[in-house]
């Protein structure tokens, strides 16, 4: 299914992401990454949790603010069987967590920080990504 | 406090997620499917919010780093480890397939929780375990432990 090209809410959804990535890092010095503040909610556990899970609850809260407020969600497309679901589950989280980081903690904070490590880990992930959204569209 | 800024922080990153279109994950994978730019098919909308968010932040950054501590916490914590070694390519690849496979990545997965969708859920606790298994791996390798619990 195709998607409409929203250049204006990228930009401006982009820019609040930031606003949140630098708000992060002023006020808590913490890393805006999911990846690794979701792997924390695991143990073993230190004393930065409550502030982990509040972070996490206020992802999942900004929907149900913009269902309530607004009356109505944007689109969501699931278009793939639970098995290929939860490979991809299963890919996302042992690979985030081993590679220090995903989109936002590599791809938004580490890039804007100059950290080459983050700049090679988001080429890998973007390619692997491509190349494997190709051979699921194309070739299976 | 810091619970309070935490929640905020999370609830501005949600709208910003929201509102950029990629807490869908069709519009990801319709970015990811560059085969697709002949046909007309292609969304490029995940540069432009990758841009935004890049952009915001690497100017925030300047303005914070000329503080020595962040406004409510002791010190900034930074990523201890700057080598590039095979782990730096090997974790990103494993996330890129997953994320190339289902669109979700750590971040749209928890803002599309609030949707109420079970697909959702069973992806998340999939993520979740996958998660629990890298840092049991890790944990058995007292040099990369060090690494994934700072």
């Amino acid at each position: 299914m195709t998607t409409e090209y929203t250049a204006i809410a990228a930009l401006a959804g982009g820019a609040l992401i930031g606003a949140a990535a630098v708000m992060m890092m002023g006020l808590t010095g913490r890393i805006a990454g999911v990846s690794g503040i979701a792997a924390r909610l695991l143990p073993p556990w230190d004393g930065a949790l409550a502030g982990r899970i509040a972070f996490i609850a206020g992802l999942i809260v900004a929907t149900l603010v913009v269902r309530l407020t607004t009356g109505r969600l944007p689109p969501l497309t699931l278009d793939i069987g639970p098995i290929a679901l939860i490979v991809a589950g299963l890919l996302v989280g042992f690979g985030a967590v081993w590679g220090n980081g995903c989109t936002s903690g590599h791809g938004v904070c580490g890039i804007a920080s100059l950290s080459p490590r983050s700049m090679v880990a988001t080429l890998v992930f973007m390619a692997t990504a491509v190349a494997t959204t190709f051979l699921v569209r194309h070739v299976m | 406090m810091i619970i309070v800024i935490q929640f905020v922080v999370g609830l501005v990153f949600g709208f910003g997620l929201l509102l950029s279109g990629m807490s869908n994950p069709e519009k990801v994978l319709n970015f990811l499917d560059l085969a697709a730019i002949p046909s007309g098919g292609w969304d490029p909308s995940l540069l432009l919010v990758m841009a935004g968010a890049v952009g915001v932040t690497f100017a925030g950054f300047q303005l914070v780093r000329r503080r020595q501590r962040p406004v409510l916490g002791e010190r900034f914590h930074l990523p201890p480890s700057q080598t590039l070694d095979w782990r730096i390519a090997a974790g990103p690849a494993i996330f890129g397939i997953g994320w190339g496979l289902a669109g979700i990545c750590p971040g749209p997965a928890f803002v599309a929780l609030g949707y109420g969708s079970p697909a959702i859920l069973l992806f998340v606790i999939a993520m979740m375990v996958g998660m629990a298994a890298a840092r049991r791996v890790a944990d058995r390798q007292p040099s990369l432990a060090s690494a994934l619990t700072e």
